[in-house]
Protein backbone atom coordinates (compact mmCIF):
# COMPACT_ATOMS: atom_id res chain seq x y z
CA UNK A 1 0.00 0.00 0.00
CA UNK A 2 1.82 3.21 -1.11
CA UNK A 3 0.75 6.70 -0.31
CA UNK A 4 2.20 9.88 -1.82
CA UNK A 5 3.77 12.33 1.00
CA UNK A 6 6.73 13.95 -0.79
CA UNK A 7 7.64 14.32 -4.46
CA UNK A 8 10.62 12.29 -3.25
CA UNK A 9 8.91 9.26 -2.77
CA UNK A 10 8.04 8.63 -6.30
CA UNK A 11 10.97 7.23 -8.83
CA UNK A 12 11.95 9.39 -12.26
CA UNK A 13 10.30 5.97 -13.65
CA UNK A 14 7.48 6.03 -11.54
CA UNK A 15 7.05 9.96 -12.32
CA UNK A 16 6.65 9.36 -16.07
CA UNK A 17 4.95 6.44 -16.04
CA UNK A 18 1.98 8.67 -14.06
CA UNK A 19 2.74 11.66 -17.09
CA UNK A 20 2.25 8.89 -19.57
CA UNK A 21 -1.25 7.53 -18.01
CA UNK A 22 -2.20 11.17 -17.49
CA UNK A 23 -1.37 11.88 -21.30
CA UNK A 24 -3.64 8.93 -22.44
CA UNK A 25 -6.53 9.94 -20.11
CA UNK A 26 -6.20 13.17 -22.47
CA UNK A 27 -6.57 11.20 -25.45
CA UNK A 28 -8.90 8.97 -24.11
CA UNK A 29 -10.74 10.24 -21.04
CA UNK A 30 -13.90 7.74 -22.03
CA UNK A 31 -11.32 4.76 -21.46
CA UNK A 32 -10.76 5.91 -17.76
CA UNK A 33 -14.44 6.89 -17.24
CA UNK A 34 -15.53 3.49 -14.85
CA UNK A 35 -12.08 3.00 -14.01
CA UNK A 36 -12.72 4.09 -9.91
CA UNK A 37 -16.76 2.57 -10.11
CA UNK A 38 -17.06 1.60 -6.98
CA UNK A 39 -14.12 3.49 -4.69
CA UNK A 40 -14.48 6.19 -2.51
CA UNK A 41 -11.69 9.22 -2.08
CA UNK A 42 -12.04 11.10 0.88
CA UNK A 43 -10.61 14.87 0.76
CA UNK A 44 -9.77 15.80 4.17
CA UNK A 45 -9.28 19.37 3.81
CA UNK A 46 -8.18 20.70 7.46
CA UNK A 47 -7.67 24.45 5.51
CA UNK A 48 -9.89 25.70 3.23
CA UNK A 49 -8.12 25.27 -0.50
CA UNK A 50 -11.05 24.92 -3.14
CA UNK A 51 -8.77 24.50 -6.08
CA UNK A 52 -7.03 21.63 -5.22
CA UNK A 53 -10.03 19.75 -3.06
CA UNK A 54 -12.04 20.64 -6.58
CA UNK A 55 -9.71 19.38 -8.36
CA UNK A 56 -9.21 16.04 -6.48
CA UNK A 57 -12.79 15.51 -6.20
CA UNK A 58 -13.52 16.05 -10.51
CA UNK A 59 -10.24 13.56 -11.12
CA UNK A 60 -11.77 11.45 -9.22
CA UNK A 61 -15.05 11.94 -10.18
CA UNK A 62 -14.03 11.45 -13.99
CA UNK A 63 -12.64 8.07 -12.81
CA UNK A 64 -16.10 7.01 -12.37
CA UNK A 65 -15.73 7.03 -8.59
CA UNK A 66 -17.30 8.73 -5.09
CA UNK A 67 -15.90 11.57 -3.15
CA UNK A 68 -17.06 12.05 0.59
CA UNK A 69 -14.99 14.32 3.10
CA UNK A 70 -14.51 17.83 4.72
CA UNK A 71 -13.44 21.36 3.27
CA UNK A 72 -12.61 23.12 6.22
CA UNK A 73 -11.60 21.58 10.44
CA UNK A 74 -14.35 22.98 12.01
CA UNK A 75 -16.62 20.22 10.27
CA UNK A 76 -14.29 17.62 10.96
CA UNK A 77 -13.89 15.63 14.91
CA UNK A 78 -10.35 17.82 14.82
CA UNK A 79 -12.65 20.70 15.97
CA UNK A 80 -13.45 18.02 19.53
CA UNK A 81 -9.77 17.28 19.46
CA UNK A 82 -9.54 13.89 17.78
CA UNK A 83 -5.74 13.20 16.45
CA UNK A 84 -4.55 12.73 12.94
CA UNK A 85 -3.51 9.38 13.22
CA UNK A 86 -7.27 8.83 14.95
CA UNK A 87 -9.16 10.78 12.20
CA UNK A 88 -7.14 8.54 9.18
CA UNK A 89 -8.02 5.01 11.09
CA UNK A 90 -11.36 5.51 11.20
CA UNK A 91 -11.51 7.00 7.78
CA UNK A 92 -9.71 4.19 6.40
CA UNK A 93 -13.01 2.29 7.50
CA UNK A 94 -14.85 4.35 4.95
CA UNK A 95 -13.26 5.46 1.86
CA UNK A 96 -10.12 3.69 -0.64
CA UNK A 97 -7.57 6.50 -0.24
CA UNK A 98 -7.44 9.93 1.39
CA UNK A 99 -6.35 13.17 -0.45
CA UNK A 100 -5.08 15.76 2.86
CA UNK A 101 -4.71 18.75 3.27
CA UNK A 102 -3.89 20.08 7.27
CA UNK A 103 -2.04 23.41 7.99
CA UNK A 104 0.77 21.34 10.00
CA UNK A 105 3.41 20.34 8.53
CA UNK A 106 3.70 16.60 8.61
CA UNK A 107 0.37 15.70 9.27
CA UNK A 108 -0.07 13.00 5.81
CA UNK A 109 2.80 11.75 7.18
CA UNK A 110 0.99 10.41 10.25
CA UNK A 111 -1.96 9.97 8.85
CA UNK A 112 0.43 7.79 6.17
CA UNK A 113 1.79 5.72 8.95
CA UNK A 114 -2.26 5.51 10.18
CA UNK A 115 -4.12 4.28 7.72
CA UNK A 116 -4.68 1.00 5.81
CA UNK A 117 -5.52 3.05 2.90
CA UNK A 118 -3.35 5.24 0.65
CA UNK A 119 -2.90 8.94 1.51
CA UNK A 120 -2.27 11.42 -0.78
CA UNK A 121 -0.58 15.29 0.61
CA UNK A 122 -2.66 17.39 -0.83
CA UNK A 123 -0.81 20.19 0.95
CA UNK A 124 0.76 20.68 4.77
CA UNK A 125 1.64 23.93 5.43
CA UNK A 126 4.80 25.85 3.37
CA UNK A 127 6.13 22.21 3.61
CA UNK A 128 4.97 19.86 0.55
CA UNK A 129 2.38 19.95 -2.41
CA UNK A 130 3.88 16.87 -4.16
CA UNK A 131 0.55 16.58 -6.48
CA UNK A 132 1.25 20.84 -7.72
CA UNK A 133 4.75 19.60 -8.37
CA UNK A 134 2.92 16.48 -10.50
CA UNK A 135 0.88 19.02 -12.42
CA UNK A 136 4.25 21.05 -12.99
CA UNK A 137 5.96 18.73 -14.43
CA UNK A 138 3.05 17.53 -16.98
CA UNK A 139 2.67 20.50 -17.78
CA UNK A 140 6.61 21.02 -18.96
CA UNK A 141 6.54 17.62 -20.65
CA UNK A 142 3.45 18.29 -22.79
CA UNK A 143 4.77 22.51 -23.46
CA UNK A 144 7.85 21.39 -24.06
CA UNK A 145 7.93 17.83 -25.06
CA UNK A 146 10.97 16.58 -22.62
CA UNK A 147 11.84 17.27 -18.66
CA UNK A 148 15.23 17.32 -19.47
CA UNK A 149 17.86 19.86 -20.95
CA UNK A 150 15.90 22.76 -20.70
CA UNK A 151 16.48 26.13 -18.50
CA UNK A 152 13.78 27.27 -16.13
CA UNK A 153 13.84 30.25 -14.23
CA UNK A 154 12.01 30.84 -11.18
CA UNK A 155 11.05 34.10 -10.11
CA UNK A 156 9.60 35.79 -7.30
CA UNK A 157 9.77 34.14 -3.74
CA UNK A 158 11.89 32.16 -3.45
CA UNK A 159 12.36 31.60 -0.02
CA UNK A 160 9.10 30.84 1.13
CA UNK A 161 7.55 29.18 -2.34
CA UNK A 162 7.17 25.37 -1.37
CA UNK A 163 6.28 24.89 -5.23
CA UNK A 164 9.58 26.31 -6.00
CA UNK A 165 11.27 24.05 -3.32
CA UNK A 166 9.74 20.71 -4.78
CA UNK A 167 9.81 21.43 -7.97
CA UNK A 168 13.57 22.04 -7.75
CA UNK A 169 13.46 19.22 -5.81
CA UNK A 170 11.79 16.70 -8.56
CA UNK A 171 13.98 17.92 -11.85
CA UNK A 172 17.49 17.61 -9.80
CA UNK A 173 16.61 13.58 -11.42
CA UNK A 174 16.59 14.80 -14.61
CA UNK A 175 19.62 15.61 -16.88
CA UNK A 176 21.13 18.96 -18.09
CA UNK A 177 18.53 20.68 -16.37
CA UNK A 178 19.86 24.44 -15.99
CA UNK A 179 17.71 26.39 -13.11
CA UNK A 180 17.67 30.20 -12.95
CA UNK A 181 16.65 31.83 -9.26
CA UNK A 182 15.65 35.42 -9.91
CA UNK A 183 14.21 37.05 -6.93
CA UNK A 184 14.98 39.73 -4.34
CA UNK A 185 17.71 39.80 -2.06
CA UNK A 186 15.23 39.59 0.66
CA UNK A 187 13.58 36.14 -0.81
CA UNK A 188 16.32 34.35 -2.33
CA UNK A 189 16.43 30.27 -2.20
CA UNK A 190 17.37 28.81 1.15
CA UNK A 191 20.74 27.84 1.49
CA UNK A 192 20.05 24.23 2.41
CA UNK A 193 18.20 24.09 -1.44
CA UNK A 194 21.40 25.18 -2.63
CA UNK A 195 23.62 22.81 -0.66
CA UNK A 196 21.51 19.80 -0.29
CA UNK A 197 19.77 19.71 -3.86
CA UNK A 198 21.54 21.80 -6.05
CA UNK A 199 24.93 21.60 -5.14
CA UNK A 200 24.70 17.86 -4.32
CA UNK A 201 23.50 16.64 -7.61
CA UNK A 202 25.16 18.98 -9.55
CA UNK A 203 22.95 21.16 -11.37
CA UNK A 204 24.17 24.32 -13.22
CA UNK A 205 22.15 27.28 -11.01
CA UNK A 206 22.70 31.27 -11.25
CA UNK A 207 20.97 33.46 -8.88
CA UNK A 208 20.20 36.75 -9.81
CA UNK A 209 17.75 40.04 -9.20
CA UNK A 210 16.64 40.79 -12.64
CA UNK A 211 13.59 39.13 -14.51
CA UNK A 212 14.86 40.84 -17.77
CA UNK A 213 18.04 39.57 -18.09
CA UNK A 214 17.78 35.88 -17.58
CA UNK A 215 14.19 36.25 -20.15
CA UNK A 216 16.38 35.76 -23.16
CA UNK A 217 17.72 32.08 -21.76
CA UNK A 218 14.59 30.61 -20.60
CA UNK A 219 12.77 27.87 -22.17
CA UNK A 220 10.40 27.42 -18.96
CA UNK A 221 9.65 30.37 -16.62
CA UNK A 222 8.06 29.76 -12.95
CA UNK A 223 6.50 32.44 -11.68
CA UNK A 224 5.22 33.06 -8.06
CA UNK A 225 3.85 35.89 -6.08
CA UNK A 226 5.95 37.91 -4.30
CA UNK A 227 3.95 38.94 -1.25
CA UNK A 228 4.21 42.42 0.61
CA UNK A 229 4.03 40.88 4.55
CA UNK A 230 7.65 39.28 3.44
CA UNK A 231 9.26 42.41 3.85
CA UNK A 232 10.25 44.53 6.58
CA UNK A 233 9.14 47.73 5.23
CA UNK A 234 7.01 48.74 3.16
CA UNK A 235 9.42 51.08 1.04
CA UNK A 236 11.26 47.84 -0.11
CA UNK A 237 8.36 46.04 -1.04
CA UNK A 238 6.73 48.63 -3.28
CA UNK A 239 10.63 49.57 -5.32
CA UNK A 240 10.97 45.78 -5.90
CA UNK A 241 7.22 44.77 -6.43
CA UNK A 242 6.81 45.95 -10.39
CA UNK A 243 10.39 44.42 -11.04
CA UNK A 244 8.59 40.85 -10.77
CA UNK A 245 5.71 41.45 -12.49
CA UNK A 246 5.69 39.63 -15.71
CA UNK A 247 3.92 41.76 -18.72
CA UNK A 248 4.11 41.98 -22.12
CA UNK A 249 7.15 44.29 -22.60
CA UNK A 250 9.14 41.79 -20.17
CA UNK A 251 8.61 38.82 -22.45
CA UNK A 252 9.55 40.80 -25.43
CA UNK A 253 13.19 39.34 -25.19
CA UNK A 254 11.93 35.71 -24.32
CA UNK A 255 11.55 33.13 -26.64
CA UNK A 256 9.28 32.47 -28.96
CA UNK A 257 7.98 29.10 -27.49
CA UNK A 258 8.61 29.86 -23.66
CA UNK A 259 6.28 28.10 -21.35
CA UNK A 260 5.16 30.44 -18.35
CA UNK A 261 3.66 28.09 -15.33
CA UNK A 262 2.71 29.58 -11.79
CA UNK A 263 0.83 27.51 -9.67
CA UNK A 264 -2.14 29.65 -8.86
CA UNK A 265 -3.72 31.79 -7.41
CA UNK A 266 -2.11 34.83 -9.09
CA UNK A 267 -2.89 38.30 -7.52
CA UNK A 268 -1.05 40.85 -9.46
CA UNK A 269 2.20 39.07 -10.63
CA UNK A 270 1.24 38.16 -14.21
CA UNK A 271 -0.31 41.19 -15.91
CA UNK A 272 -3.53 39.88 -17.57
CA UNK A 273 -2.41 41.18 -20.63
CA UNK A 274 -0.36 37.95 -20.83
CA UNK A 275 -3.12 35.53 -20.80
CA UNK A 276 -3.60 35.86 -24.24
CA UNK A 277 0.04 35.35 -25.06
CA UNK A 278 0.40 31.60 -26.30
CA UNK A 279 3.10 30.77 -23.70
CA UNK A 280 0.84 31.45 -20.86
CA UNK A 281 0.58 28.07 -19.75
CA UNK A 282 -0.95 28.46 -16.08
CA UNK A 283 -4.62 28.03 -16.95
CA UNK A 284 -3.27 24.23 -18.90
CA UNK A 285 -1.56 23.58 -15.89
CA UNK A 286 -4.95 23.64 -13.95
CA UNK A 287 -5.99 21.12 -15.82
CA UNK A 288 -3.04 19.03 -16.28
CA UNK A 289 -3.11 18.80 -12.56
CA UNK A 290 -7.01 17.23 -12.77
CA UNK A 291 -5.64 14.96 -15.21
CA UNK A 292 -2.20 14.07 -13.05
CA UNK A 293 -4.26 13.75 -10.28
CA UNK A 294 -6.33 10.75 -11.64
CA UNK A 295 -3.22 8.98 -12.84
CA UNK A 296 -1.89 8.95 -9.34
CA UNK A 297 -5.48 7.93 -7.80
CA UNK A 298 -5.21 4.64 -10.05
CA UNK A 299 -1.60 4.04 -9.29
CA UNK A 300 -2.23 4.58 -5.88
CA UNK A 301 -5.19 2.33 -6.17
CA UNK A 302 -3.78 -0.63 -8.04
CA UNK A 303 -6.47 0.10 -10.55
CA UNK A 304 -5.13 -1.01 -14.50
CA UNK B 1 45.69 13.87 39.73
CA UNK B 2 44.95 9.60 40.07
CA UNK B 3 41.77 7.85 38.82
CA UNK B 4 42.10 4.08 39.24
CA UNK B 5 40.77 2.32 36.44
CA UNK B 6 37.84 -0.06 36.62
CA UNK B 7 37.25 -3.71 36.52
CA UNK B 8 33.79 -4.03 34.83
CA UNK B 9 32.23 -1.27 33.24
CA UNK B 10 32.44 1.10 30.84
CA UNK B 11 34.64 4.23 29.26
CA UNK B 12 33.83 6.85 27.04
CA UNK B 13 37.40 8.35 26.02
CA UNK B 14 37.80 11.10 23.83
CA UNK B 15 34.67 13.27 24.78
CA UNK B 16 35.15 16.81 23.34
CA UNK B 17 36.23 18.91 26.49
CA UNK B 18 33.73 20.19 28.33
CA UNK B 19 31.36 18.50 27.20
CA UNK B 20 31.40 15.47 29.49
CA UNK B 21 28.84 17.09 31.85
CA UNK B 22 25.82 17.28 29.41
CA UNK B 23 26.64 13.09 28.24
CA UNK B 24 26.34 12.53 31.98
CA UNK B 25 22.94 13.50 32.21
CA UNK B 26 22.09 13.10 28.57
CA UNK B 27 22.69 8.88 29.35
CA UNK B 28 21.15 9.41 32.72
CA UNK B 29 24.21 8.37 34.77
CA UNK B 30 23.16 11.27 37.49
CA UNK B 31 20.54 8.34 38.31
CA UNK B 32 23.25 5.41 38.60
CA UNK B 33 23.75 3.69 42.40
CA UNK B 34 27.22 2.87 41.18
CA UNK B 35 30.73 4.82 40.89
CA UNK B 36 30.86 7.20 38.01
CA UNK B 37 33.70 9.49 37.56
CA UNK B 38 34.37 12.34 35.79
CA UNK B 39 37.48 13.47 34.06
CA UNK B 40 37.59 16.53 33.02
CA UNK B 41 40.38 18.75 30.67
CA UNK B 42 42.76 15.74 30.57
CA UNK B 43 45.74 15.52 28.08
CA UNK B 44 45.41 14.50 24.96
CA UNK B 45 47.92 13.84 22.21
CA UNK B 46 44.69 13.90 19.09
CA UNK B 47 42.47 16.33 21.22
CA UNK B 48 44.78 18.87 23.36
CA UNK B 49 42.09 18.39 25.99
CA UNK B 50 39.53 16.01 26.47
CA UNK B 51 37.44 14.56 29.02
CA UNK B 52 36.52 11.14 30.10
CA UNK B 53 33.70 9.41 32.30
CA UNK B 54 34.32 6.17 33.72
CA UNK B 55 30.97 3.90 34.55
CA UNK B 56 31.71 1.10 37.28
CA UNK B 57 29.20 -1.09 35.87
CA UNK B 58 27.92 -2.37 32.64
CA UNK B 59 24.45 -0.51 31.52
CA UNK B 60 22.87 0.02 28.80
CA UNK B 61 24.08 3.07 26.66
CA UNK B 62 22.06 4.77 23.70
CA UNK B 63 24.64 4.96 21.05
CA UNK B 64 22.63 6.81 18.90
CA UNK B 65 22.06 9.74 21.78
CA UNK B 66 25.82 9.20 21.77
CA UNK B 67 26.96 9.38 18.84
CA UNK B 68 24.31 12.20 18.20
CA UNK B 69 26.15 14.50 21.02
CA UNK B 70 29.62 14.03 20.36
CA UNK B 71 30.61 11.46 17.47
CA UNK B 72 34.32 11.33 18.35
CA UNK B 73 33.95 9.72 21.80
CA UNK B 74 35.40 6.43 22.08
CA UNK B 75 33.25 3.75 23.96
CA UNK B 76 35.71 1.10 25.70
CA UNK B 77 33.88 -1.70 27.14
CA UNK B 78 35.96 -3.30 30.36
CA UNK B 79 35.60 -6.61 31.77
CA UNK B 80 38.38 -8.11 34.26
CA UNK B 81 40.05 -5.13 34.01
CA UNK B 82 40.60 -5.24 29.87
CA UNK B 83 38.99 -3.93 27.20
CA UNK B 84 36.98 -6.63 25.44
CA UNK B 85 34.85 -3.90 23.15
CA UNK B 86 35.46 -1.07 21.38
CA UNK B 87 32.96 1.12 19.66
CA UNK B 88 34.22 4.29 17.72
CA UNK B 89 31.00 6.30 17.16
CA UNK B 90 29.60 8.42 14.26
CA UNK B 91 26.70 10.30 13.62
CA UNK B 92 23.36 7.96 13.97
CA UNK B 93 20.89 8.19 10.64
CA UNK B 94 18.29 8.43 12.63
CA UNK B 95 17.78 9.59 16.21
CA UNK B 96 14.58 9.66 18.28
CA UNK B 97 13.19 11.60 21.30
CA UNK B 98 16.47 12.88 21.85
CA UNK B 99 15.55 16.57 20.50
CA UNK B 100 12.53 18.48 20.04
CA UNK B 101 11.31 20.06 17.30
CA UNK B 102 11.13 23.57 17.47
CA UNK B 103 8.69 24.21 14.28
CA UNK B 104 5.61 25.64 14.77
CA UNK B 105 4.34 24.73 12.67
CA UNK B 106 5.31 21.19 12.72
CA UNK B 107 2.39 18.18 13.36
CA UNK B 108 4.37 17.28 16.30
CA UNK B 109 3.48 20.67 17.91
CA UNK B 110 0.08 19.95 18.44
CA UNK B 111 0.16 15.98 18.59
CA UNK B 112 1.66 15.29 21.78
CA UNK B 113 1.70 11.65 21.59
CA UNK B 114 4.06 11.57 18.07
CA UNK B 115 8.06 10.81 18.71
CA UNK B 116 10.36 13.19 17.87
CA UNK B 117 12.10 11.55 15.02
CA UNK B 118 15.19 12.84 12.70
CA UNK B 119 16.76 11.92 10.23
CA UNK B 120 20.77 13.14 9.51
CA UNK B 121 20.48 14.82 6.27
CA UNK B 122 23.60 16.52 6.00
CA UNK B 123 26.77 14.44 7.47
CA UNK B 124 29.64 17.06 6.64
CA UNK B 125 27.99 19.28 8.56
CA UNK B 126 26.05 17.55 11.09
CA UNK B 127 22.54 18.46 9.88
CA UNK B 128 19.56 16.80 11.08
CA UNK B 129 15.97 17.27 10.22
CA UNK B 130 12.79 16.27 10.99
CA UNK B 131 11.20 13.79 9.67
CA UNK B 132 7.41 16.00 9.52
CA UNK B 133 8.60 19.27 8.54
CA UNK B 134 11.87 18.60 7.87
CA UNK B 135 13.36 21.41 9.90
CA UNK B 136 16.70 21.26 10.43
CA UNK B 137 17.66 20.18 14.31
CA UNK B 138 19.27 23.37 16.03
Amino acid sequence: MRSLIDIKDLSLEEIDELIETANDIIENPEKYSQKCKGKKLATLFFEPSTRTRLSFEAAMYELGGNVLGFSEANSSSASKGESVADTSRVVSCYADIIAMRHPKEGAPLVASQNASIPVINAGDGGHNHPTQTLADLLTIKREKGRLDNFCIGFCGDLKFGRTVHSLISALSGYKNIKIILISPNELVIPDYIKEEILIKNNIEFVETRSLEEAMPELDVLYMTRVQGERFFNEADYIRLRDSYILDLHKLENAKKDLAILHPLPRVNEISVAVDDDKRACYFKQVLNGKFIRMALIMKLLEVK
Amino acid sequence: MLVNPIKDGIVLDHIKAGNAMEIYHALGLDELDCQVAIIKNCDSAKMGKKDILKINEHIDINLDVLGYLDPGITVNFIKDSKIYDRKHLELPMEIKDVIKCKNPRCITSTEQELSHIFKLSNREKGVYRCIYCEASAK
